[in-house]
């Protein structure tokens, strides 16, 4: 497994520095989500496979869709049709899907030639991670859903129009 | 062949240093949310290496409480970015200096 985790690692590294770096918001997003998606393999090739599931659910799906709304917020503008017909031009999206290409060939290989299964013999089953949640840690989860709760709130409040 | 400890403590630690740099460096808003989601992420995956690690299952836990404070974060600071937008037309923290709204100062 250690080969996936140096090459997701790898893919990771290179798509984040290029995430902070782009001019563009549009093209630092692309390279973000590319960079989450290969934590997600870093964390898998760990022997996590609930966190890596949470990883491409949560920040790649939910969190990164919040800032690609934002983003087409801020950009409203009378030139921002033209713009977007540029941003269509394939050298902006060749550089993320070229890492996610790279991502995808790694997948297929745990897919199809893995001499073991992901899941390490060691790995404690999902079933003890529910356990813990809702055990020892309940009260730490309830204060997770303030938390939530209160992000919710004040994103309300300070997203209305006035 | 599992990974060493140290080298997913290594990878996590330049992912951290990445949006350190990242947050130090630009100064649009967006970009500094965004650095602060990747610096998030880096700390999100030390708590599940050293956790798969130890045979925890705490470090999983953290990484779900790290990941919640993360959503909440970027409700919240995409929301205050968004109103700043609307009144400053601007996400440049550097021509921001004033509180007030209105004085705009270069």
């Amino acid at each position: 497994m250690s080969w996936l985790f140096y090459g997701a690692g790898a893919v990771a590294l290179l798509a984040t520095a290029r995430a902070v770096s782009c001019a563009h918001a549009v093209h630092a997003l692309l390279y973000l989500i590319t960079s989450l998606l290969a934590l997600g393999l870093v964390m898998l090739s760990l022997g996590a496979p609930f966190a890596a599931a949470l990883e491409v659910l949560v920040y790649a799906g939910a969190i990164m869709v919040l800032f690609v709304f934002v983003v087409m917020l801020i950009d409203v503008g009378p030139e921002s049709a033209r713009q977007e017909r540029a941003w269509m031009a394939p050298r902006y999206w060749r550089g993320p899907a070229l890492l996610a290409a790279l991502l995808l060939g790694q997948l297929l290989v745990l897919l199809l030639w893995a001499p073991e299964p992901p899941a390490a013999a060691a790995l404690p089953p999902l079933k003890q991670l529910g356990a813990v949640f809702y055990g020892p840690w309940l009260l730490a989860v309830e204060l997770g859903s303030f938390l939530l709760l209160a992000g919710l709130v004040a994103a309300y409040h300070l997203g209305r129009r006035d | 062949m599992a990974v060493p400890l140290s080298h997913a403590l290594a990878l996590a630690l330049a992912l951290f240093a990445i949006g350190l740099l990242g947050l130090l460096l630009r100064r649009n808003l967006l970009f500094m949310l965004l650095s602060l989601e990747v610096m998030l992420n880096a700390a999100g995956l030390a708590f599940v290496a050293a956790g798969s690690h130890w045979g925890q299952v705490e470090g999983q836990l953290m990484f779900v409480l790290v990941l919640s404070l993360a959503a909440a974060e970027v409700a919240v600071g995409l929301a205050l970015a968004l109103l700043i937008w609307r009144r400053q037309h601007t996400l440049d923290v550097d021509s921001l200096r004033s509180l007030r709204a209105g004085e705009a100062e270069a």
